[in-house]
């Protein structure tokens, strides 16, 4: 509990300086929102009248305070292209996201650590070699080609996926809302029919999104294996006799496992980055197709919020992976 | 990748340093695509069909001789398109690791020279940036900026810096400690000219090394920024505005709208991708991938 508290004080500046970061970009970069929001035809009164009602018009010092106050109350601004606030829109839209990254971070950890324990355990052989070319594809695949790509192949021409269009087919209840999450929410209400309908939905936008994801967690789980491996004590439990199975996942993997936790934190905040691609191409009803839709309507205050719950999404996957870390390596808590 | 985990080898001379990486197959594989994309960029302009030139065709043409990439639905023949698409991602990526260059460098080695608090500042707000998942960092500054080339070019600039602030500081505090900047400041050298004239060519190999995997990445954000609006707009060809186009018709079955284009960003990227780490492995040979 006193690592949480302290890493939580700790996590307080960053987001601070997260927050002025933002506030920075939207106001010394040109671009002028009141301008915006008045459009280019609009009359010089009115946009002044604009510039006062966001105050603007205000020394900059007060803007940021204003600001802070503002996020303090939850006040993420208004979404004029919905017609709503931008936390109302994100409240309906984030489970969507979170439960997108969530099965991609899945499947990136089911697949990625195996391969790279598999690659590292058969250091330059086929297996190894064929995983070293997935990475390297997987780095180099632009996400929204890939996410065409699968749309194409497996809904076009195969009839596997369904249309790539929502959460949940339609025609079928979405389940109850208790977390958000469809499918952990219709499986705590025994909703089966929409189970299988979220799953066979979110699962190729999630393969999509996981893909980098995979190809970066297996060869940092690689080379911590082989970091590993190369040890004495991996050398002792060998020769005392030890069955390779229980040597590679007792001894090696249960050691490597800080290096897969942390790049696991990391790779969650860039889902969130990845989810913008994702969504926009399956049309996924999340805050990264959202955002998409606030930048085409040139509505920033939804980009400026995204922004900042992207980061924190970011530094709280750190403190999950600290913690973890902690639970994993006391030598970690103590520092 | 933590700062110390990057330390400078000997620096090895030129000749030498291309003659083993030649001798690295998938470097030289890399080399090849970047070459072919270069080519084709310089090439594009001698091409028949202008690249924003609608009517080169019939619209919608599949794949044929006359145009093997197809054409898109306004007729423009997309083998055109691509090929000068890359003529404008190349210098994306290229502008975009200039301006990444030249403020994380001095920034980075400000940092780990004059250490202390203002270090220490600059370094904090290195942090920051990366606290932010990197296309969303993109994405801010580019709405910002307004939707355009431009602003694309710049919003993938500014997210680089930290990555190569990062490497420089790590390289600067290891440098500083090594015998000869000690001579240096035994001789009376200003410390601006130890800095400038003896440390950061020092640094040199893993600037390069991180530059050429940067132009995979920069590529890669330009494009994806185009794709969602907020970087090059139609009808310029850039590679992510192409698939954006072919978006709509892939329904509909006309693939090569988005499948040219889509190979052309996967393999350039592969490409800077495979020289990287090529790179890596001659100029640091402690850094092998296949460690």
């Amino acid at each position: 509990m006193n690592l949480v508290l302290r890493r939580v004080a700790a996590m307080l500046p960053a987001l601070i300086g997260v927050v002025v970061c933002i506030f920075v970009l939207t106001r010394v970069l040109p671009g002028d929102p009141a301008r915006t929001l008045a459009g280019d035809q609009a009359d010089p009164s009115v946009v002044a009248k604009i510039r006062t009602d966001m105050g603007l018009d205000q020394p900059l010092h007060l803007q940021l305070v204003r600001y802070f106050a503002d996020l303090l109350h939850g006040n993420l601004g208004f979404a004029w292209h919905t017609g709503h606030s931008v936390a109302s829109d994100f409240a309906s839209r984030l489970p969507a996201t979170v439960e997108l990254a969530l099965v991609a971070l899945l499947i990136a950890l089911v697949a990625g650590v195996p391969l790279g324990v598999i690659s590292a355990t058969r250091r330059d052989r086929p297996v190894d070699h064929a995983g070293r070319v997935f990475s390297l594809l997987g780095a180099s695949m632009p996400l929204f080609w890939l996410g065409l790509m699968v749309i194409v192949v497996f809904y076009n021409k195969l009839g596997w996926a369904p249309a790539p269009l929502g959460r949940v087919a339609e025609g079928i209840n979405p389940p109850t809302g208790i977390t958000g999450l469809y499918l952990v929410d219709s499986l705590l209400t025994g909703d089966f029919v929409a189970f299988r309908s979220a799953l066979s939905h979110i699962i190729w936008p999630a393969l999509c999104l996981a893909t980098g994801s995979t190809a970066i967690i297996a060869r940092m789980t690689r080379s911590a294996m082989l970091e590993v491996i190369g040890q004495d004590y991996v050398r002792t439990a060998v020769s005392k006799g030890l069955k390779p199975s229980v040597v590679t996942l007792k001894h090696a993997l249960w050691n490597a496992a800080p290096v897969i936790v942390t790049i696991s934190g990391l790779q969650f905040g860039q889902l969130m980055g990845g989810a913008v691609i994702t969504e926009t191409v399956f049309t996924w009803p999340g805050i990264g197709s959202y955002v998409v839709q606030s930048v085409l309507a040139t509505d920033y205050a939804p980009v400026q919020a995204f922004t900042l719950v992207a980061a924190v999404v970011y530094l709280a996957a750190n403190l999950v992976v600290d913690l973890v870390n902690a639970r994993l390596d006391p030598r970690i808590a103590d520092a | 990748m933590p700062d110390t985990a990057l330390q400078t080898a000997p620096a090895a001379r030129p000749t030498t340093t291309l003659r083993l990486l030649l001798r690295n197959r998938l470097a030289v594989v890399g080399l090849v695509f970047i070459a072919l994309w270069t080519l084709g960029a310089l090439l594009s302009g001698l091409s028949p069909y202008g690249a924003t030139q609608p009517g080169a065709g019939a619209l919608l043409q599949g794949p044929s001789l006359a145009h093997p990439f197809g054409t898109d639905n306004f007729g423009r023949d997309l083998l055109t398109r691509v090929l000068a698409g890359g003529r404008i991602s190349l210098w994306t990526g290229l502008i975009a690791i200039a301006i990444s260059l030249l403020i994380g460098v001095p920034l980075g080695a400000f940092a780990g020279f004059v250490r202390g608090r203002a270090g220490g500042l600059v370094m904090r707000l290195m942090d920051m940036l990366l606290a932010f998942p990197s296309l969303v960092l993109a994405m801010a500054i580019a709405a910002a900026l307004g939707p355009g080339m431009v602003s694309a070019m710049v919003a993938v600039g500014i997210v680089g810096i930290p990555e190569f602030a990062r490497i420089v500081h790590g390289q600067v505090l290891s440098l500083r400690e090594r015998d000869f900047v000690e001579a240096g400041h035994a001789i009376g050298l200003p410390g601006s000219s130890i800095l400038i004239r003896h440390i950061v060519p020092n640094a040199l190999a893993p600037i390069l090394v991180r530059a050429t995997l940067g132009m995979g990445y920069a590529i890669l954000t330009a494009a994806s920024l185009s794709f969602i609006g907020l970087g090059a707009q139609p009808p310029d060809p850039e590679w992510g505005v192409l698939i954006s186009d072919g978006r709509g018709y892939i329904i509909s079955g006309e693939w090569w709208m988005t499948t040219f284009p889509g190979l052309a960003i996967a393999t350039s990227i592969l490409g800077f991708n495979l020289l990287g780490d090529g790179l890596r492995d001659v100029l640091d040979p402690r850094l092998r991938t296949s460690k």
